[in-house]
């Protein structure tokens, strides 16, 4: 299993005859995502590659494909209304790629996806793989390995350089999400832990945050509070000045909040593995994988059951505030 | 992209908002004369992007033109936290009764955008937030519906108890939520927000900052960009579509993808080095963006390693590898270079630098860990450095 997408996922790409948008439309077909049509308004009736049909709408590619996510290569200005066209047609998964779209249209997006039920992932992100099973955006196949290690981020480079010395390192991953780096984004890191924690093909998590915000200080709270999963986390910016915006609109320390040294010092304080180089993840995962690989191992079922029964016992403690915020719970949706 | 006072004042009036005449100045001469037009006692304020410019002496009161360009001629110039005042807005004076704050900053937590207000104003809002939250009111605002009169209204009366002022207050936190919305801001202040000893309600101060993404839908702002107000070497990255960033250190550092950019730093600092910079060359495979990032660095006189990071996603590592050979053979390098890229045609990649006498590394921590010693090393003696001709060259900017 994984989260937010499988081998069940059909596709609809925003923008597929675009530069970017047909690139990686093409590589997601290699790696074996189902892509299942585009839409790039005015050429309606046309194929990608002699067999992805393209329709002019969102409303007609997914009425008649039946698709349930889509992704976004379309420019930054009309990048909002692409979320919200998907949105209105009835997609539940929107993943928005696009960099550079201006904060105050996500104000307007982020009610509207949530009113519709949908989940969104980014905009300004890499998108999400599942190895093996599907890749919804632009993290390169190769680097990954089909595992059993949920892998959460802020960033796209850093990530793929995580992955790709996990997978060396023989830890494979189950999903791997990019939630990206803007200020206002539609799935945060406890969206993703949840669905991690819930997944029973997740044995572990590695996140990857950066300055600016509250989110990672929000995930270490939930991380300290419901997860029963061993999670090491990353934070970028040390060396950051306060004031300038790094590269991501997101990762601006604003006054003195949203420094690095906040956000380690609350995973330390929930139990967060701290990896001080990218290279640590490695072992701070082989450390907190050993004890429950053996435990498995010896106890076989026992063990297991009685790991559900924590879970559930978690579940039941939960606010209720934990829960409503939910949107499209990963979990429970499958 | 911040704005200046003045310009943020422009922005409000023409929503309506009511603020003290003002012209922007140069010159004491300017300042002298705009002071004899506005006829009275007028305050000369240092235009630069950062905070606390009164405490700095960048904000005097002068009650003749005389004295306008006395105070003038301390105030351009000066230093203001590293910054250097060009240009002071010389503005009529006003009487002040109270000081109030009203802000509307993009809140991330509550995606919306969220006006803060508080009847102690004129000082950082920080400390007030800090020590006395309960005198600042928050209210979040659904801009799928804009500010709704009864909100508005909500703010005055946290300000004040006479309903004259509320309405007057209320319009101008209206006024201030247009000009926000309409000119895509990520923050937008009045501190203070004054009551004048007639009671009017006015506007003695503006700060906005615009979000940068908003800049292609409005390029009209693009022109309220000061050139003047940022390092040289950042307005020359901007044109090169880069994202830089100048920094203290001496490690050059050119990075693909701004959270690698970040862990490249940190990885610096970690292994006992100081970044010089923080350079983003972006997901594109172009090798010209890879000459402009070469230049901008070896520009900075501090530089003594630069640091190649490159793992190669969609960025194209032999594109990289083309634009640092051509790079250096425009300009060749005074300093050394460590070169580590990995990914998508890295093969391709280290035959190029190998051709051209350039190592490549595959690992990130030794890469950095070189660079970091190459930055900090005493300086070699000419026979060791005889193999490469970088070094006597770097140790001589070194002796400098």
């Amino acid at each position: 299993m994984s989260i937010f997408a499988d081998k069940q996922t059909t596709l609809i790409v925003q923008g597929i005859t675009g530069r970017d948008g047909s690139f990686h439309s093409k590589q997601m077909l290699e790696y074996g995502t189902r892509v299942v049509g585009g839409v790039t308004p005015g050429k309606g009736g046309q194929k990608f590659e002699n067999k992805v049909p393209i329709f002019n709408t969102m409303r007609d590619a997914v009425r008649a494909t039946g698709a349930n996510a889509s992704i976004i290569y379309v420019p930054p200005v009309f990048a909002a209304d692409a979320i919200m066209e998907a949105a209105d047609a009835g997609i539940k998964l929107i993943v928005a790629i696009t960099e550079g779209v201006p904060v105050l249209d996500m104000t307007r997006v982020y009610p509207f996806v949530h009113e519709k039920g949908a989940r969104l992932i980014g905009p300004n992100c890499p998108g999400l793989i599942t190895p093996g099973k599907t890749k919804i955006g632009i993290i390169p196949g190769r680097i990954c390995a089909p595992g059993r290690i949920g892998v959460v981020s802020r960033s796209g480079t850093l990530t793929y350089e995580v992955v790709y010395q996990l997978t060396r390192a023989g830890l494979g991953q189950s999903t791997c999400v990019g939630i990206g780096g803007d200020p206002i984004n539609g799935t945060n890191f406890i969206d993703c832990l949840r669905g991690f924690e819930e997944d029973p093909e997740t044995d572990a998590v590695a996140m990857m945050g950066e300055i600016g915000g509250t989110d990672e200080q929000d995930a270490a709270a939930f991380v300290k509070q419901f997860m029963t999963k061993p999670v090491v986390g990353f934070i970028a910016g040390q060396t950051a000045p306060p004031g300038r915006r790094m590269g991501h609109a997101g990762a601006i320390i604003s006054g003195s909040s949203g420094t690095a040294a906040e956000k380690i010092a609350a995973f330390e304080a929930a139990g967060i593995g701290v990896a001080k180089r990218p290279k640590d993840f490695v072992e701070l995962l082989r450390v907190r994988l050993k004890p429950l690989r053996k435990g498995a191992a010896a106890k076989g079922a026992a063990t297991k059951s009685a790991t559900a029964k924590k879970r559930d016992d978690q579940k039941a403690r939960r606010p209720k505030s934990a829960t409503t915020k939910s949107r499209t719970n990963a979990g429970r949706k499958r | 992209m911040n704005i200046h006072e003045y310009q943020a004042k422009d922005l409000l009036r023409a929503e309506g908002v009511p603020i003290p005449a003002g012209e922007i100045a140069a010159t004491p001469d300017e300042v002298e004369a705009i002071a004899r037009k506005l006829a009275g006692p007028v305050v000369v304020k240092a235009q630069v992007h950062v905070g606390g410019r009164g405490k700095a002496g960048g904000v005097k009161l002068a009650k003749t033109p005389q004295e306008a360009r006395a105070v003038a001629m301390k105030i351009l110039g000066m230093q203001i936290k590293g910054l250097t005042v060009y240009k002071v807005l010389v503005t009529a004076a006003a009487e002040i009764a109270h000081e109030a704050y009203v802000g509307i900053i993009v809140d991330r937590a509550a995606k919306k955008p969220v006006f803060m207000v508080s009847p102690a104003g004129g000082i950082d809002i920080e400390e007030v937030a800090a020590k006395t939250p309960e005198k600042i009111l928050k209210l979040p605002v659904d801009t799928r519906y804009g500010l709704a009169p009864f909100q508005a209204s909500q703010l005055g009366f946290f300000l004040y108890d006479d309903v004259k002022k509320v309405r007057a207050a209320a319009k101008i936190m209206q006024q201030l939520y247009v000009a926000f919305m309409k000119n895509g801001c990520s923050l937008a202040e009045i501190n203070p927000l004054v009551v004048t000893p007639k009671d009017d309600v006015i506007a003695l101060d503006a700060k906005m900052v615009i979000d940068d993404n908003e800049l292609d839908r409005h390029p009209e702002l693009e022109k309220l960009r000061d050139a003047t107000a940022e390092d040289p070497s950042e307005v020359q990255a901007r044109a090169a579509s880069l994202t830089f960033i100048k920094l203290e250190g001496n490690v050059g550092c050119c990075v693909n993808g701004a959270g690698l950019a970040m862990a490249t730093m940190d990885l610096v600092k970690f292994y006992g080095g100081a970044p010089a910079n923080f350079l983003d060359i972006g997901g594109s495979s172009n090798p010209e963006k890879v000459v402009a990032a070469l230049k901008i660095i070896t520009s900075d006189p501090n530089v003594r390693s630069i640091l190649f990071n490159i793992f190669g996603g969609i960025t194209r590592t032999d594109d990289v590898a083309n634009g640092i050979v051509t790079a250096t053979k425009q300009n060749p390098l005074k300093v050394p270079i460590v070169i580590r890229l990995t990914g998508t045609n890295e093969e391709i990649a280290v035959k190029i630098l190998k051709a051209n006498g350039f190592s490549a590394m595959t690992d990130m921590d030794e890469a950095v860990q070189k660079a970091v010693q190459l930055a900090v090393s005493p300086s070699r003696s000419p026979v060791n450095s005889s193999r490469s001709p970088v070094i006597p060259s770097e140790a001589r900017n070194r002796q400098s």
